[in-house]
């Protein structure tokens, strides 16, 4: 099933990747060869088969509710491309 | 300076607690061998040598006071994927190329405990995508065995150093062959565990439900040693499973008589190369010699895994990076005062071909009207998969088969096409599926270059693989063969 220049910017927004016009092409291509692999599994009847997401079963992990120590601001804040104070800095996102 | 950068973690262990080097001379060889080679090579991405001779003091001091462990002193390479505290970590990507972690891995946290010394951060593909080491962003590595092809991927830097003498040991990790393929393809020994066995606390998530650290080394010992000091549970991994600590190396007692060992006829595909075949069969005949019986068996939905795979680990890949956003950490475009622009560009400057392309793979598995064509069909396949095995597995002990269908390509090889370097991984990636442990060993060469013979077990039989891996070993010479270089 080729995907359509529109499926491939469609799919780039939904993943908030900038792309090139060259990139657009290259992906339109290669993704449609991806798909075309995965047209397979079609051949397999799964209609009351279970789905699997983890391979090894483990449920409800829950950890004792206590406090413990948190990163310090200084830590958390290392690697802020911007930061103002003890905050991330961020571009504008309201609208005046 | 002796050239001590040749030992295997057990004789390096057992000449430092005889006093016979220091681990600070220890770890000096180790990087004069990286000063020979290196250049040629390239498995680092960071070399840590003046922390790295500070661990080697303490671990001297430690082992004078009669407190050594297993791993103390021991000089390790770890895949940049795994957070080292203080010390860069970049999953070869340029998004994380500044990234410096404030808090060690679970494993990381380990080896250090026990007075491991690092000599620097194993070069990928990026974010572990990739088959060959070409996806790192900085270079790719070299394979020791001819530096004009691939040590494979994505662990191909702990491949590479271990085949090279430029680690005594490495810690990688594997989501669809990344451990298992590159030590295949470089001639050393490699095991990725079971789903759980070994915490993925601060490794820096590619797929979850498939990603796993483990070890890469000379020898099978070697692994079992290095086992032992990562596995075990972490309540900060919620997938972590509670078990009772297990002696990996105790079990090695080269006895395999009576073990039921199934081929299974799926995994010797067309496009296998006949060198590759031709080694897989002589180490089969081999473990029969040794007392094991071998029969067919057969895995009939292998052909699906492929599918299955690359629409699971997408789909996991582009919500797990999600978070690289400008935003918190890593790379971060600001020449614009729009929000979602500078999100875009971020992503579209952060990173590379192959990242983007497994993103928007799996966004599109996972966006409204194809979710259940996609990504819930390929989980109901997960389900057969794991039939399959657990099938196969009330009638043998364990599996055969090749690492990979074929020994390292040359660089560029496969590079202009995505699917056929997916095809490349189609005898590991059921076993990540599965969750189930596997171990590659060097079973012989074709054309020159080492080829791989891969041991699959049922969930939590690594000590068995390792013995049936322990017992080739002993019968056979080819761990002990070195690249020259």
């Amino acid at each position: 099933m080729p995907l359509e220049r529109a499926d491939v910017e469609h799919i780039a927004a939904l993943a908030r990747i900038g792309l090139t016009e060259e990139e657009i092409a290259t992906f339109q291509e290669q993704l449609s060869n991806i798909l075309d692999q995965f047209e397979l599994l079609k051949q397999l009847d799964t209609s009351s088969v279970a789905p699997t997401g983890h391979a090894v079963e483990v449920s409800s992990v829950m950890r004792e509710d206590e406090p413990g120590e948190p990163l310090s601001a200084e830590d958390t804040l290392l690697n802020a491309p911007r930061r103002r104070d003890d905050f991330f800095q961020v571009k504008a996102i309201l609208e005046e | 300076m002796s050239e001590f950068w040749q030992l295997t973690l057990k004789e390096a262990r057992a000449g430092l607690d005889a006093r016979a080097f220091s681990a600070v001379e220890l770890a000096r060889a180790c990087f004069e061998r990286i000063a020979q080679v290196e250049e040629r090579v390239k498995s680092y991405v960071t070399i840590t040598e003046s922390h790295a001779l500070q661990q080697a003091e303490a671990a001297d001091k430690a082992i004078s006071e009669g407190l050594g462990n297993t791993l103390t002193g021991i000089p390790v390479q770890i895949k940049d994927l795994i957070c080292t505290k203080g010390i860069r970590t970049t999953c070869s990507s340029r998004m994380l190329e500044n990234y410096v972690p404030v808090y060690d891995a679970a494993v990381t946290e380990k080896l250090f405990g026990q007075g491991a010394v690092l000599l620097g951060k194993g070069n990928m593909d990026e974010f572990a995508m990739g088959s060959s080491c070409e996806n790192s962003a900085f270079f790719p590595t070299r394979n020791p065995w001819d530096l004009e092809r691939v040590p494979g991927g994505s662990s191909g830097g702990a491949a590479a150093a271990v085949a090279a003498d430029e680690a005594i040991v490495a810690l990688g990790s594997d989501t669809g062959g990344s451990i298992r393929q590159p030590a295949s393809l470089c001639g050393v020994v490699g095991i990725k565990p079971t789903y759980g066995r070994v915490s993925r606390y601060g490794l820096i998530a590619f797929a979850s439900s498939l990603d796993q650290i483990g070890p890469v080394g000379k020898d099978v010992t070697d692994c079992a040693l290095a086992l032992n000091a990562i596995a075990g549970y972490d309540p900060r991994d919620s997938t972590s499973l509670n078990l009772p600590a297990t002696d990996f190396a105790a079990g090695l007692t080269g006895d395999i008589k009576g073990m039921k060992l199934g081929i299974p006829s799926e995994y010797f595909v067309e496009g296998m190369e006949p060198g590759v075949r031709a080694a897989v069969e002589s180490a089969i005949k081999q473990l029969e010699g040794l007392g094991a019986s071998v029969e067919p068996v057969s895995l009939p939905t292998t052909e699906y895994a492929l599918a299955c795979y690359y629409i699971i680990a997408p789909s996991e890949c582009s919500a797990n990076l999600a978070r690289y956003d400008g935003v918190k950490f890593g790379y971060s475009y600001q020449d614009t005062p729009d929000m979602w622009e500078a999100m875009e560009r971020t992503r579209q400057l952060g990173f590379g071909p192959e990242v983007k392309r497994r993103i928007m793979l799996g966004a599109y598995a996972l966006s409204a009207g194809y979710y259940d064509s996609y990504y819930l069909k390929a989980q109901q396949v997960r389900t057969l998969i794991r039939q399959d095995f657990a099938q196969v597995f009330e009638q043998v002990d364990a599996l055969v088969t090749p690492t990979s269908p074929v020994v390292a390509f040359p660089l560029g090889d496969k590079t202009a096409d995505p699917v056929q370097m997916y095809l490349i991984d189609v005898c590991t990636l059921p076993i990540n599926i599965a969750g189930l442990p596997a171990i590659s060993v060097p079973c012989g060469f074709s054309e020159g270059l080492p080829v791989g013979m891969q041991l699959i077990g049922p969930h939590l039989s690594e000590d068995r693989l390792l013995n049936i891996a322990y017992a080739y070993e002993q019968a056979t010479e080819w761990h002990k063969a070195r690249p020259g270089i």
